[in-house]
């Protein structure tokens, strides 16, 4: 029909224009650094504060490294693994960009694996924490952590300071399940005992009726993993179910007192003891000036995958460095293995091997200073490796 | 001239190929040629434009209204995930068809139940049979993957001949044939008598019935069509990431497929089309400007061509070609959107 004709050549028209609107300018002297990140959906607020992260670094240190100037470009994946996907073919093939980063979780982590491999250029995962990960491509370089530095050491913490009986509760997907398997490892191998086993479903988990099972266990605390962002509901169905007054404890990696929303669990997270790699409380002089400089600049505390991101856009500047300004990705992963500094978190390094991330891992125990919850640290496991990583 | 033969002839004039169309098409395939660095999102388009062609066939044309065509649209993706994964079908059009006739299969059972109520009974089942289907995808991780999705599928090439390319050319061109064999043959069967039988059950289910029209069957075959469509739809989505996750289930994605068919208008097939053109550019647009709040901007969008109403966004795009018309060709421009878009 003549009318439908002219519309749809109306609506092609339209459909070309906008698609070389968006199409991109490129430029010879900037290093283009792709984000890719949740910024809507459940783990929104990890991507919100490793975008913030990554701000405030190039704010104290400038956006020009071995004379080309660094280009953030953020996109939103919502943690969906094909729309990381999507996005990372976008930026690689069309932005052109020479790292790619971010990866609010596992799978979108994965997801973008054979792409890097495939392009060459390095992936800086900057907060999803399986161990597997940085075996799925040469090109990949941690700077987060792995849930095994952890929840190995929290297994042995519990079983070494009378908790005898834990019930588990962790998230159904790739992180959970390490968390799970590493706990119970090192847990049972010192004679501790898991007598209730819950996976909840990653998206909108609802945890009351399964803590009404904890509380019919009777543990004598529960390890939890939940990703960050989740740790507040989690806390506060805790508290609802009243077993923070029968006595259970909560352990587990520091996922769950993460310290973006742990000054508003309430009491009942008192005494929460946690196995991580940072804690807003830290007490070195780099992570006050650190923490002060994020809350003036975005009014709130950094959490974890804050320190996350601002550790792995310092590893983007110093292989820019250290190649003197060279591009090419192998030469850039190269850069990066070995690489040693000091994080708000403590002293870091990457293993040249693995590519992963060597931290101190602290445990820590919520207390209240000046008025606010903060994880305060007790005892520092030194330079802990990924213990992850498949037996070769 | 009688009433039958009116009819008759209205629907042959219809069902005839226009110029518009097949310029419509030539400008889809030049677009494959004229943006190498954008094969993404312009598969993505096309697989959107499948989904939402094959919401259109019964939304359109039977007015079944669905909040969970995703269900289909899963099954597809798993289907096709997983015959690649395990190596049973390899080559990826056999694995298209077979992952397609999954879903349809599941259409054909699920029709019972949407045939039963009527509209809020509809939308109530179709998006408990996504729920449903959902849960159970999480809850058998060990075939499904779980949350960390199907990992690890290598696609074999196509028709043995040509392999997936990562800059997604292959891709786009797939899908683009896909797409058009499937228009092609979904234009049969709306202009047919089928097709018109059902447009008499949307209009009037008693007065289809009364006149001899055995309307559930009817019903039962598109929305089995349909589910093929929809699964075909999903199974070129995990060939074409080589990925498939929990969220070809998710509400969004049923959610998201009502949208591009309000943007685009249903029952003229051209409307998914489009709809998915435009809903999918805004969102690139959009979420290019602010990583963050494009939702914000892409709910304001939809709010306004509701209160607009989409015929007076039309006559304001048609506006400057309409005047162009009047100027060079002098005749009378009688440019409107089709009636059934209103």
């Amino acid at each position: 029909m003549f009318e439908r004709r002219i519309f749809s050549r109306t609506a092609a028209a339209a459909a070309i224009a906008s698609l070389a609107a968006v199409a991109p300018a490129k430029a010879e002297d900037t290093v283009k650094v792709g984000m890719i990140l949740p910024m809507t959906g459940g783990q929104a607020s990890t991507g919100k504060q490793i975008e913030n992260a990554i701000k405030l670094y190039m704010q104290q240190n400038g956006d020009t490294v071995a004379g080309k100037k660094i280009e953030i470009i953020v996109k939103d994946d919502a943690a969906i693994p094909d729309k990381t996907k999507t996005a990372a073919q976008e930026l690689i093939v069309n932005d052109k960009v020479n790292f790619i980063g971010g990866f609010g979780v596992t799978p979108a982590a994965l997801a973008a694996a054979p792409l890097a491999t495939q392009a060459k250029i390095p992936e800086v995962v900057m907060a999803a924490g399986t161990s597997i990960i940085t075996e799925r491509s040469p090109y990949i370089v941690r700077t987060s952590f792995t849930l095994a530095q952890s929840s190995t050491i929290i297994g042995d913490w519990a079983v070494k300071n009378g908790i005898k009986k834990v019930a588990t509760l962790t998230s159904d997907y790739a992180p959970g399940n390490d968390a799970l398997n590493f706990f119970k490892e090192h847990f049972t191998a010192g004679g501790g005992e898991v007598v209730e086993e819950v996976k909840t479903p990653l998206a909108n988990p609802d945890f009351a009726p399964f803590l009404q099972r904890m509380k019919d266990a009777k543990p004598d605390a529960i390890f939890v993993f939940v990703p960050a962002g989740q740790g507040g509901n989690f806390m506060k169905q805790y508290a609802e179910r009243g077993l923070d007054k029968a006595g259970i404890k909560v352990i587990g990696p520091g996922d769950v007192t993460d310290d973006d929303l742990l000054n508003n669990m309430g009491d009942a997270v008192l005494g929460t003891v946690t196995a991580h790699i940072y804690s807003a409380a830290h007490p070195s002089q780099m992570n006050k000036d650190f923490v002060a400089a994020y809350k003036k600049a975005f009014g709130s505390r950094p959490g974890f995958m804050a320190v996350s991101g601002y550790d792995g856009i310092h590893l983007i500047y110093a292989a820019l460095k250290k190649t003197n300004g060279d591009t090419d990705g192998t030469k850039l992963v190269e850069a990066m293995k070995g690489q040693k500094w000091e994080s708000p978190r403590g002293p870091i390094s990457i293993d040249p091997e693995t590519r992963d991330i060597v931290q101190n891992v602290y445990i820590r125990k919520v207390e209240k200073v000046d008025g606010e919850l903060y994880n305060v640290e007790f005892q520092t496991f030194e330079a802990v490796k990924d213990l992850g990583k498949t037996k070769k | 001239m009688s009433a039958s033969s009116d009819v008759g002839f209205h629907a042959q004039r219809q069902a005839r190929w226009h110029y518009g169309e097949a310029a419509f098409w030539l400008v889809v395939l030049a677009c494959g040629f004229l943006f190498p660095s954008r094969y993404l999102i312009m598969t993505d388009i096309l697989r959107l434009a499948l989904f939402a062609m094959s919401l259109d066939l019964i939304l359109g044309y039977a007015g079944i209204v669905s909040l969970g065509h995703a269900a289909f649209f899963g099954v597809g993706a798993y289907a096709a995930g997983l015959l690649a994964l395990h190596g049973i079908i390899n080559e990826p059009v056999l694995a298209l068809i077979a992952a397609g006739l999954a879903a349809m299969v599941l259409g054909f059972a699920a029709s019972f139940l949407v045939i039963r109520g009527v509209d809020l009974t509809r939308l109530m089942v179709t998006l408990g049979i996504a729920l449903l289907l959902e849960a159970l995808a999480e809850r058998f991780s060990n075939i499904t993957g779980g949350t960390d999705g199907l990992q690890g599928i290598d696609m074999q090439p196509i028709l043995g001949q040509i392999p997936f390319d990562m800059f997604g050319k292959a891709g786009f061109f797939y899908s683009l044939a896909v797409l058009f064999v499937l228009f092609l043959l979904a234009r049969r069967i709306v202009h047919s008598p089928f097709g018109l039988s059902l447009r008499a059950i949307k209009n009037n289910p008693l007065r289809a019935a009364a006149i001899g029209i055995p309307v559930n069957r009817r019903l039962i075959a598109i929305y089995t069509v349909a589910a093929f469509y929809a699964g075909i739809a999903g199974a070129l989505f995990t060939q074409t990431t080589a990925i498939a996750s929990l969220d070809v289930f998710a509400f969004e994605r049923s959610a998201d497929l009502m949208l591009v068919l309000v943007i685009g208008g249903t029952g003229y097939l051209y409307g998914g089309l489009i709809g998915a053109v435009i809903f999918r550019i805004l969102q690139e647009v959009f979420s290019t400007i602010t990583p963050q709040y494009w939702q914000f901007w892409i709910g304001l969008v939809l709010v306004v061509i509701v209160l607009v109403g989409r015929q007076r966004l039309h006559y304001g795009v048609l506006y400057l070609p309409n005047l162009l018309i009047k100027q060079i060709g002098g005749r009378k421009a009688i440019v409107t959107v089709p009636e059934s878009d209103a």
